[in-house]
């Protein structure tokens, strides 16, 4: 049977498995959207900003590891969601975004919201396609999903002229594709495995250093295992957060600009790195030169390009995280790698990490009258009993979560990564949330990120998505703010947000409930009565706006030279630039 | 190799034959240029037809960069969906040619001379006017260079080159780069 372009397309997210679409309509997909609100098992969020559409489907993705998909309509509508796309390109999060466009003969004529969608996005897709022939619309589907969840994952744009979407052709759909160039590498070198793995036997100082990659292969147990047979520590990148429990004992948290102390003095001083679907960022190696220089390196990657990119392996291995720690996991035990005989064997390295944690631990100075940010993720935790999804914004708050919310299952820490995307948090935890409606999904965010992208609050509401944004205001850009501080002779360049929207207000605006805390002792029955409420809630907590985030590794500094606190010479909003904000004084908005 | 090693001085930039074959659709060129001036990556050269299948396109490319550079142009030339294989030529025996179409000024008093030098390269004068000579020619690098700076004292009013095009000697076949797990796709 003949069917129509948008027929095949609704046809084709069905056997694809979608079950939600993030968009906003549009002149040129008016026909799509048609079809698509008679699917009954497809359901459409509309969202209030196309960037909204890109997160929450990059959030969805995250949570579930399949695609999210995106459908917006031409020019402004593309060009809203390009945020999105490099987001997801950058943090490797597989997506299908459709545009629409004009119509194959207005193409190249400055119609009326025409853009170059295909030109524009092909810096920050892992892949693109106009469509020009309706005939080929079922097999462009196919071929989007699979390879934006292939490989290494990846966001990919399906452009769709309007007269596409109303033309006629016969549907068939692909069971298998096969693409002459791409075939991504799956299994690695069974020689540089064996390799790696007698380099692991024997090695003194070893660490695991986990990224983004492991969590879209599913290797959390693997690495699990790995770390428990060989007793190597494990340390996790932004990216890798949730991997491995970080609260095993072999878990030494983040490491970097803002990692641990002892964890990035065990990098130093290692003598092998496992590296494990991660890619050695500028974050995470300070300057590179200085970067583990004892160090021979295992690099596990299914993306060659991230394998002596920045940094150099003496043992690249090409391959899924999985397939491959599958692999090097049976030949340890068949090398007798044990986690009794193993123990013995790292206890002197073991107990050097647990010396450099006990002298610089992760700590900050409680006060009573003014919130620190790091007592409130230290409550949400122990409050949450680390069962939720957590996704963050960009900034001061998102290194805290990173610190202290110590998560323990993968594809539960949803941040923004590589792009480093203020307004992120909160679309990502509406599309997580939709994905799992029954689990407690948290936004902690801050009132310079949650701006970006507050118009979503009515979608949360709209859909009765019960999403607990933790909002950490302290009226400053504070990343900003610190390196101006640090670098900048205290001058607060445009670092002050002035004035301030009342939250609490702006929520019930929304239909969404707003709470207040302002004092130490407000944040407990706040969080607590945000967390009990069964829609959605804006927590708005006033924080220290001075508050610093240590340790801190500076830019283009080495990774075992970190600053731990202010240095005595901090001399804050002195040197002109705008006014201190002031401390807000009073009452909370408490539940009633 | 030490840490050292990995990071090389700038000296040990080499030039570069990449041979690309890829998927004949539009944009592909697009993405093969950008991934180049995404990273600030040079390109001297570049030379774009179809192949004996219609289907696909050869892309050869001249660049230049130390080994480093080169490992990272080659996986991520790999990387895009449409590009089927990747061959740096300069790691096997290859065959390069380049045209040029040379428009040198002749007075009356430098038209033999011209005729002369063309004779000696074995250029071919494709085109005259009372004032000038159009030379064609075909051959290496060196050559195409040589035979410039010798027309150079007669006044070349216009230069125009194909970029290089190059292909593996012998039994080694253009097509076929030699697969290290290093190359695979991802």
């Amino acid at each position: 049977m003949r069917k129509s372009g948008a027929e095949i397309f609704c046809e084709s997210l069905r056997r694809e498995g979608v079950k939600t679409v993030f968009g906003l309509p549009g002149g040129v997909v008016l026909k799509l959207f048609d079809v698509l609100c008679q699917q009954k098992d497809i359901e459409l969020v509309l969202t209030r900003h196309e960037q909204g559409a890109a997160h929450m489907a990059e959030g969805y993705a995250k949570a579930t590891g399949k695609a999210g998909v995106v459908l917006v309509t031409s020019g402004p509508g593309m060009t809203n969601i390009v945020t999105g796309l490099a987001d997801a390109y950058m943090d490797s999060v597989p997506l299908v975004a459709f545009t629409g466009q004009v119509s194959t003969d207005l193409i190249g004529n400055d119609a009326f919201q025409e853009a170059d969608n295909v030109g524009i996005s092909r810096p920050c897709t892992k892949h693109n396609v106009l469509v020009k022939d309706v005939n080929d619309l079922a097999q462009t589907i196919k071929e989007a999903f699979y390879i934006a969840t292939s490989g290494r994952p990846g966001p990919v744009l399906v452009d769709i002229p309007k007269d596409v979407s109303i033309a006629k052709a016969e549907f068939r759909y692909p069971d298998k594709i096969s693409l002459r160039g791409y075939s991504p590498s799956m299994g690695g070198s069974k020689q540089h495995i064996r390799q790696a793995a007698e380099e692991i036997m024997k090695a003194k100082k070893p660490m695991i250093y986990v990224g983004g990659g492991a969590i879209f292969s599913n290797a959390a147990d693997d690495i699990r295992e790995l770390a428990e047979i060989t007793q190597i520590p494990v340390t996790m990148t932004l990216m890798g957060l949730g991997s491995f429990p970080g609260t095993h004992p072999l878990s030494l948290g983040m490491l970097g600009m803002h990692g641990g102390y002892w964890t990035n003095m065990a990098m130093h001083h290692s003598d092998l790195l496992i590296a494990v679907g991660a890619r050695f960022d500028d974050r995470v190696t300070g300057k590179l030169s200085e970067f583990c220089p004892e160090a021979r390196v295992i690099h596990i990657d299914i993306d060659p390009t991230s394998i002596k990119k920045t940094f150099h392996a003496h043992i690249p291995i090409v391959g899924d995280v999985k397939a491959v720690l599958r692999q090097m996991n049976v030949m340890l035990r068949s090398m007798d790698g044990n986690p009794v005989k193993m123990r013995a064997y790292r206890a002197p390295w073991l107990k050097q990490i647990a010396e450099w944690q006990a002298a610089h631990p992760l700590s900050y100075k409680q006060d009573d009258k003014i919130i620190k940010p790091q007592f409130v993720i230290e409550k949400l935790f122990e409050l949450t009993k680390h069962e939720a999804i957590v996704t963050t914004d960009v900034g001061q708050h998102q290194m805290f979560a990173a610190q202290y919310f110590k998560g323990t299952k993968p594809r539960t820490w949803l941040t923004s990564g590589g792009l480093g995307t203020m307004g992120f948090g909160f679309p990502a935890a509406i599309g997580a949330q939709k994905a799992f409606p029954e689990k407690l999904v948290l936004c902690i965010t801050s009132e310079g990120s949650f701006q970006m992208n507050l118009q979503e609050l009515v979608t949360a509401a709209e859909h009765k998505l019960p999403v607990k944004i933790v909002l950490l205001n302290n009226g400053v850009h504070g990343m900003v703010r610190q390196w101006q501080d640090l670098f900048y002779e205290g001058r607060y360049s445009a670092s002050i947000l002035g004035k301030m929207p009342d939250f609490v207000k702006l929520a019930d605006a929304y239909s969404v409930k707003g709470l207040r805390a302002l004092k130490p002792s407000e944040v407990e029955p706040v969080l607590k009565a945000g967390l009990k409420h069964k829609g959605p809630v804006l927590m708005d907590i006033h924080t220290d706006p001075f508050e610093n985030c240590y340790p801190m590794i500076p830019a283009g500094g080495a990774q075992h030279e970190m600053m731990l606190e202010d240095p005595p010479e901090l001399n804050r909003g002195k040197k002109g630039g705008a006014q201190k904000r002031k401390v807000d004084e009073g009452e909370g908005v408490l539940p009633a | 190799m030490r840490v050292r090693e990995f990071f090389q001085p700038d000296d040990q930039r080499m030039e570069h034959i990449i041979s690309i074959l890829v998927e004949n659709k539009f944009g592909v060129l697009a993405r093969v240029a950008g991934l180049f001036s995404a990273r600030g990556y040079n390109i001297e050269s570049l030379s774009v037809a179809a192949t004996l299948d219609p289907t696909t396109s050869r892309i050869t490319i001249v660049t230049v960069g130390d080994d480093r550079i080169i490992e990272q142009i080659m996986k991520q030339l790999n990387k895009v969906i449409e590009v089927l294989e990747v061959v740096d030529l300069t790691e096997t025996h290859f065959l390069d040619r380049e045209t040029a179409l040379i428009k040198v000024h002749t007075k009356p008093e430098h038209r033999e001379e011209a005729v002369r030098i063309a004779d000696i390269f074995r250029a071919k004068i494709v085109d005259s006017s009372l004032t000038t000579y159009t030379i064609e020619i075909t051959g290496d690098v060196d050559k195409v260079e040589a035979l410039i700076n010798m027309l150079k004292p007669l006044g070349i009013r216009e230069l125009i080159r194909t970029g290089r095009i190059a292909i593996a000697r012998e039994t080694t076949r253009t097509a076929s780069p030699r697969r290290e797990p290093a190359l695979l796709k991802s």
